[in-house]
């Protein structure tokens, strides 16, 4: 059409400044900024690579990522897991579907901050909602938020509150399959488990791959729950809140900014490994 | 299921197969059910205890407050301003997804519907900057509300928001908008719609089912981000609702009531809007959220 070119430009300028003044350049001046070591914002000497290096020797940093890692174990496998086994359920009921579909997606709206304010409820030693319960029944209480369970405790929460929106992704995904896929099965006498684990996951593969992949990216994310469960104490300390600790609380920018380029690098590299690994056909009906 | 032929043939099996599909769908219903009782206990018991004192809070949490008492929400509204927080967030959020929406809109618009040199690399750029996480630009975002001097106020907050948000909004849109057929535009062409009526009065009304799911995800999100808002924004007067809980979490930690209050007052509108749209939010999830 004539004068096309001036409605592109037209209609694609707002976005483009509002990314580039505060996505792209803050992007890159963090790698910049990497690169210095700061006192404040505007003192900063170059230190090369002294940063990256120092990334190797940080034993905070190793334990943030261990505990990153280990947590993104409990969300692949129990997030994603209870995820698929609940939409698997729900796909083969008749009645009440839509009823669970609303009530699991409650969490997924609710801020994680009052998520980790009511488990401060539940987790309390003292006071506490378990600790009640179990003294109720007369057992000892348990330190839940201490050295050994802490990571665990934070992990709940963490993975209750999104289990819902990869359910919703996931039954989706099933209702996608073509009903004769199903009715071919039953003639050849296929159903139950047998089905589920012989139709439905094949066939729903790519969505898990990329529920997979949205799931390690979330991990890196975490920040609420440990900021106000734990505060990092206890082994619970994750990218996120490190990084909060390093760049904003100590106003190290130049560290801190070195260690958000390695989150972003860690993330990359792991969603190309988890690619990799469930490397399959896309399946087109 | 089995077809009624079968089952006048053969009886007995029948009948076997139907106690055991009973009690499968028994199992089932039940740990459906297990699931449901562990997102909305929870809800109920908090706001329970938002109305018991504090003591109550701790030693009898299971009761059920059959004497509601109030102390707890007059604490919020009075010492803490809750609703000032409120307002804040609603702002906040309010606007960040009204800019998402305009600029993401325009163009998703483009994006869908123009062929121009640039397309597909404007698209990997998209892609690419969905990999940047918030931790990623902080820094120099908060050197530069600082040297703008809006940190600490509302527009601290929305821009920064407005350009997390814009990638996810900008491909969703554009994922609805190409499915509109291209007879539409040609028809409302000939009418003599320019390209700016043709977004207002074809594509704006067409593609609302995108704009709406697009809008709640990116409200959610704005709403919820606890990381940005106590960096940016963490002054009482322009705080949001969650740097507020984050704040009462370690001011008032022994306060269980008010604890509770706030975790009530902060998630029950919430939830009571999702009951409302929550047609719009699957179909948003549907639509958008396998490409994100």
């Amino acid at each position: 059409m004539k004068g096309d070119r001036k409605y592109i430009l037209m209609f694609l300028l707002p976005a483009a400044v509002i990314m580039s003044i505060f996505l792209y350049y803050p992007f890159f001046k963090s790698l910049y900024f990497s690169f210095f070591r700061t006192k404040g914002f505007f003192e900063k000497t170059f230190v090369g690579f002294d940063n990256f290096a120092r990334l190797f020797r940080d034993e905070l940093l190793a334990a943030s990522t261990l505990h990153t890692l280990e947590l993104m174990l409990y969300v692949i496998v129990f997030q994603v897991g209870i995820a698929l086994l609940l939409a698997v359920l729900v796909d083969n009921i008749s009645k009440g579907k839509a009823f669970f579909r609303m009530v699991f997606f409650f969490p997924v709206v609710i801020s994680g901050t009052a998520i980790a304010l009511l488990f401060v409820l539940f987790y309390n030693y003292q006071f506490g909602m378990l600790n009640n319960l179990l003294q109720s029944w007369g057992i000892d209480k348990v330190l839940w938020l201490g050295d050994s369970t802490a990571l665990k405790a934070v992990a709940i929460p963490t993975v209750w509150h999104y289990v819902g929106f990869y359910f919703v992704l996931f039954l989706t995904a099933m209702s996608k399959i073509p009903s004769d896929f199903y009715e071919a099965a039953k003639l050849e006498g296929i159903s139950g488990v047998k089905k589920t684990f012989m139709l439905t996951i094949p066939l729903i593969l790519s969505d898990i791959k990329v529920v997979i992949t949205l799931a390690i990216t979330g991990t890196l994310k975490v920040f609420e729950f440990i900021f106000v469960l734990t505060r990092g104490q206890n082994g619970t300390e994750v990218l996120g809140t490190y990084m909060y600790k390093k760049a904003i609380v100590d106003q190290n920018f130049g560290y801190g900014s070195t260690i958000a380029i390695y989150i972003v690098v860690f993330g990359v590299l792991l969603s190309i490994l988890a690619n990799r690994l469930l490397k399959r056909e896309e399946i087109t009906y | 299921m089995q077809p009624i032929v079968q089952g006048k043939l053969v009886n007995r099996p029948a009948a076997k197969r139907k106690i055991n599909v009973n009690l499968n769908s028994a199992v089932m219903y039940a740990i459906l059910i297990v699931w449901s009782m562990t997102t909305i206990y929870p809800l109920f018991w908090v706001m329970n205890n938002s109305f018991k004192v504090s003591r109550d809070v701790m030693n009898n949490s299971f009761s059920i407050a059959w004497n509601p008492v109030t102390v707890n929400y007059t604490t919020a509204f009075e010492r803490i301003n809750i609703f000032k927080s409120y307002g804040n967030s609603l702002i906040m959020s309010g606007s960040t997804v009204l800019l998402v929406l305009l600029f993401g809109g325009l163009a998703a618009y483009v994006l869908a519907r123009f062929r121009f040199r640039g397309r597909r690399y404007i698209y990997s750029i998209l892609y690419a900057s969905l990999l940047i996480p918030a931790f990623a630009t902080v820094v120099p975002v908060y050197q530069l509300l600082i040297q703008w001097k809006i940190v600490n106020t509302h527009l601290g907050l929305i821009l920064p928001h407005t350009a997390g948000n814009l990638t996810f909004a900008t491909l969703v849109l554009a994922g609805y908008m190409a499915t509109i057929p291209k007879e539409l535009e040609e028809a409302a062409f000939i009418d003599g719609c320019n390209r700016w009526s043709m977004f207002t009065r074809v594509f704006l009304p067409i593609a609302r089912p995108a704009f709406a799911s697009a809008s709640i995800f990116v409200f959610l999100w704005s709403y919820n981000d606890l990381f940005s808002a106590i960096i940016f924004v963490n002054k009482e007067n322009v705080r949001p609702i969650v740097a507020l809980l984050s704040e009462i979490s370690s001011q008032y930690g022994t306060d269980f009531g008010l604890m509770a209050t706030a975790v009530t007052l902060t998630v029950f509108p919430v939830l009571i809007v999702y009951l409302f749209i929550q047609k719009y939010i699957e179909k948003g999830l549907t639509e958008g959220a396998v490409k994100g």
